[in-house]
């Protein structure tokens, strides 16, 4: 059966999928975080930085001066090797520092600290500005304090957080990969154990399915139950038919057989004589057609469920024999049985084996001329082979792998009445019991030798 | 003719640029490729056997060197614009700012076996460390008498005015930039540097542009001792000139660095960038530390002689090169020195 989708496939996918997203939303998240944190430490650095230096602003002599503190700016090289640039305005005019840094859009708060990122001299700076009231009060100016630096070391930090988060998304990833595959394999593991337990069955075992079922799997196994429940009992009434159907063919022909002949001897005109005796042949082709359409149909049946008693060949064999002997005896064709002084066991089915062997032997019987031999011979050991042997007149170079066909006959047996069911009976007989039926022509006297060999 | 010629490039240079030049001098390469052009603050008495060297790696580049003072260094790259392919300077605060202010060019350095505090933004690479030290005259000093630490030196400065009167040599820190920079490191350092200059100025100090010229003036007896001097350079001229002893201050020595960088307006950058890469194994050529007298950085020394000071890189040798600032200390210092 070709399969249409994988449940284990798609849980495996889904599962992962999900993990993926998880993931990168766990790198984008750490990234956003980490790099916001980094941001915060830098805007405080330089909101210290301008703070000390709005400290240290001082009025002398009327005008506004500022003693720079080393620190203000030697603070901002502990933890990079940013740039640095400051401007210090009084009432919009540069006191000190790089008076071509810009402004900030709107003068800040005194006590709060305006945040901008502006790109000065080529590269992107972050700028801190705070302002503060200098000078006497009456005529207080304001003075406003720019601190900036690059971001170089910003980039760097989140360079490497995003590397961190990214390998740890990744290897969380790898993990919740090998997590889903086993998380998939677990989940179908009741349907993998189920399919063993099925599997495991014999071929005529029915018995409705009593394993423990997970909860989804109840409706599946019960239809199951079911349909199982009316298999067997559509297998008991095909089996009964059968049983019936061949009963009720053979007993009337049989009867009818035997009427004829009675008044075969009864008539006395050679013409009429002849016209039941071409009767009685024709009964004898029936009941054989119908014996061999039964047997083929049991050969179908029994083989879905092949019994396996151990069986001895030499009493099939012999048993067989005994059953056609007398029709071999009309024909004054003698068969002899050579068989080995040790049992030959098989496992099988002996009423196949029979059907089988009857029907090779039967054909032997029939295709062989008049006061012919036919050798039954079987042999033991590793491969146990059953060979009959005719002086008949062989398949004509027939292929061997056609006259199994069923309803197939040999190119050279237009005379001679047949449904040609026989070799495929036994055909599938040998098959069934892990065998083969070997054909080719008798070496020595022309005619046929065909083999069952387990 | 090669003396004319000096004078002439001497003098174009002059002409061509406000900064002042000292000296000059080209080195043309044996299979000359590409010239490039250095400004260097470093004397080519003192820098020559490093050029050669360099030259010997690369026979293809000439060298063209012009020496100038910290100041005029800076003043020529960053208010003029000049050209040059690799500026290389004792005043570190000044190339910080440099750096700081977009004048320089990043380079990663191939290989360096140099602490990390060695290069600033990729784009300052420190070679050398050489402490300040004071300078005595043997003519005025009996050994035992040599003053250890400041303390000590300013104690001994006001026992007898009259002995030090006009004897005493330092940097005119308006002029010389690496005067300025170990004076501000002195001032954050220690409250004893005000105390210092204070006992300088009242001993009428003579304030000098350069470290070789006090300590010609030391060894030959015309100053007594000098404060602040390149320790490099002292070392370097006593090898061969007697009459000096080099202190190293036992409270603290600052110890600067002298610093390379590629300006923004260079031309031959594959030059600076080797000429870099030459500087930065600088401390694996023993033979050229002997021929200069330049110490390469090591930093195990600072661990064995807590006294030394590493002057570091970062925005806090910024701060004194504020305009305010500089004013300030500026007025403080010559207040101090200039009492006359």
């Amino acid at each position: 059966m070709k399969p249409h989708g994988s449940i284990r496939r798609r849980l495996f996918f889904q599962l992962a999928g999900v993990a993926a997203i998880l993931s990168l939303v766990f790198i984008l998240v750490v990234r956003g975080v980490a790099e916001r944190a980094a941001e915060g430490t830098q805007d405080d650095i330089l909101t210290a930085s301008a703070t000390a230096i709005a400290d240290s602003l001082r009025s002398e002599g009327g005008g506004v001066t500022l003693d720079l503190p080393y620190s203000a700016l030697s603070m901002l090289g502990t933890i990079n090797q940013d740039r640095v640039f400051y401007h210090v305005s009084v009432a919009g005019q540069t006191l000190t520092g790089y008076s071509d840094l810009p402004l900030p859009t709107a003068v800040p708060l005194v006590g709060a600290r305006q945040l901008e990122t502006l790109t000065y001299r080529g590269e992107e700076v972050r700028a801190v500005s705070v302002s503060r009231r200098v000078g006497p009060a009456i005529n207080a100016a304001t003075a406003v304090i720019t601190v900036a630096q690059t971001r170089l070391g910003l980039e760097a930090i989140s360079r490497q957080i995003t590397l961190t988060a990214t390998g740890v998304g990744l290897a969380f990833l790898l993990l919740a990969t090998a997590l889903s595959l086993w998380a998939a394999n677990s989940a179908l593991a009741p349907i993998s154990r189920m399919t063993g337990s099925m599997t495991r069955r014999g071929p005529g075992d029915l018995r409705p399915v009593r394993a423990q079922t997970p909860e989804e799997l109840v409706p599946l196994v019960e239809a199951l139950n079911s349909f199982m429940g009316r298999l067997r009992a559509s297998l008991s009434r095909t089996e009964d038919f059968i049983t019936e159907a061949a009963h009720r063919v053979r007993t009337p022909l049989a009867t009818v057989r035997a009427k004829a002949e009675i008044t075969h001897r009864k008539l006395n005109k050679p013409e009429h004589k002849q016209a039941i005796r071409e009767m009685i042949r024709a009964i004898d082709e029936s009941s054989r057609s119908a014996g061999q359409m039964l047997d083929h149909a049991m050969v179908t049946f029994r083989a879905d469920s092949l019994a396996r008693d151990v069986l001895d060949l030499r009493a099939l064999v012999n048993e067989t024999c005994d059953r056609l002997d007398p029709t071999a005896e009309l024909k004054d064709i003698a068969v002899d049985r050579h068989l080995p002084d040790q049992p030959v066991t098989i496992q099988g089915d002996g009423i196949l084996l029979q059907a089988a062997m009857q029907n090779i032997l039967d054909n032997a019987i029939k295709y062989s001329p008049a006061e012919s031999d036919i050798t039954v011979r079987l042999t033991g050991g590793d491969t146990i082979r059953l060979s009959i042997t005719d002086q008949g007149r062989g398949f004509g170079g027939a292929d061997p792998a056609s006259v199994t066909k069923r309803y197939t006959r040999g190119s050279n047996v237009g005379d001679v009445v047949g449904s040609g069911l026989g070799l495929t009976i036994a055909d599938e007989v040998a098959r069934v019991h892990g065998g083969r039926l070997e054909i080719s022509e008798n070496t020595d006297g022309g005619g046929a030798c065909v083999s069952l060999v387990f | 003719m090669r003396i004319i010629g000096f004078l002439i490039a001497v003098l174009m240079a002059g002409a061509a640029h406000g900064f002042e030049v000292e000296d000059h001098r080209h080195y043309p390469a044996q299979d000359e490729q590409t010239v490039l052009r250095v400004i260097s603050t470093a004397d080519l008495g003192v820098f020559e056997p490093v050029l050669l060297a360099f030259q010997t790696a690369h026979p293809d580049i000439s060298i063209d060197y012009t020496v100038t003072g910290t100041s005029d260094l800076m003043a020529a790259i960053y208010d003029e614009g000049a050209s040059f392919d690799v500026a290389i300077s004792s005043a570190m605060d000044l190339q910080t700012k440099l750096a700081n202010d977009g004048y320089a060019v990043r380079y990663e350095p191939t290989a360096i076996d140099l602490p990390e505090w060695a290069n600033w933004r990729d784009q300052l690479f420190a070679f050398t460390q050489e402490p300040a030290v004071l300078v005595v005259s043997d003519a005025f000093f009996a050994l035992d008498e040599t003053p250890r630490n400041r303390d000590e030196l300013i104690a001994l400065l006001r026992e007898s005015p009259q002995r030090f009167d006009g004897k005493i040599g330092t940097y005119d820190v308006r002029r010389s930039g690496f005067g300025y920079l170990m004076a501000t490191q002195d001032s954050r350092n220690s409250e004893a540097f005000w105390r210092l200059m204070e006992v300088m100025g009242r001993l009428n100090a003579r304030l000098y542009c350069c470290s070789s010229d006090m300590i010609r003036d030391v060894a030959e007896g015309r100053l007594a001792l000098a404060y602040n001097v390149l320790g490099s350079y002292a070392a370097a001229q006593a090898a061969d000139t007697p009459g000096f002893q080099i202190v190293e201050m036992s409270d603290f020595t600052n110890v600067m660095s002298r610093t390379a960088l590629i300006p923004a307006t260079v031309q031959n950058e594959q030059g600076a960038q080797a000429m870099i890469d030459f500087l930065l194994a600088y401390n694996q050529r023993p033979d050229l530390i002997d021929a200069t007298g330049l110490p390469a950085i090591d930093s195990a020394l600072f661990q064995s002689n807590t006294a030394l000071r590493p002057i570091r890189f970062g925005p806090g040798l910024l701060v004194f090169l504020d305009q305010l600032k500089r004013a300030s200390f500026l007025k403080n210092w010559e207040s101090s020195l200039e009492q006359r």
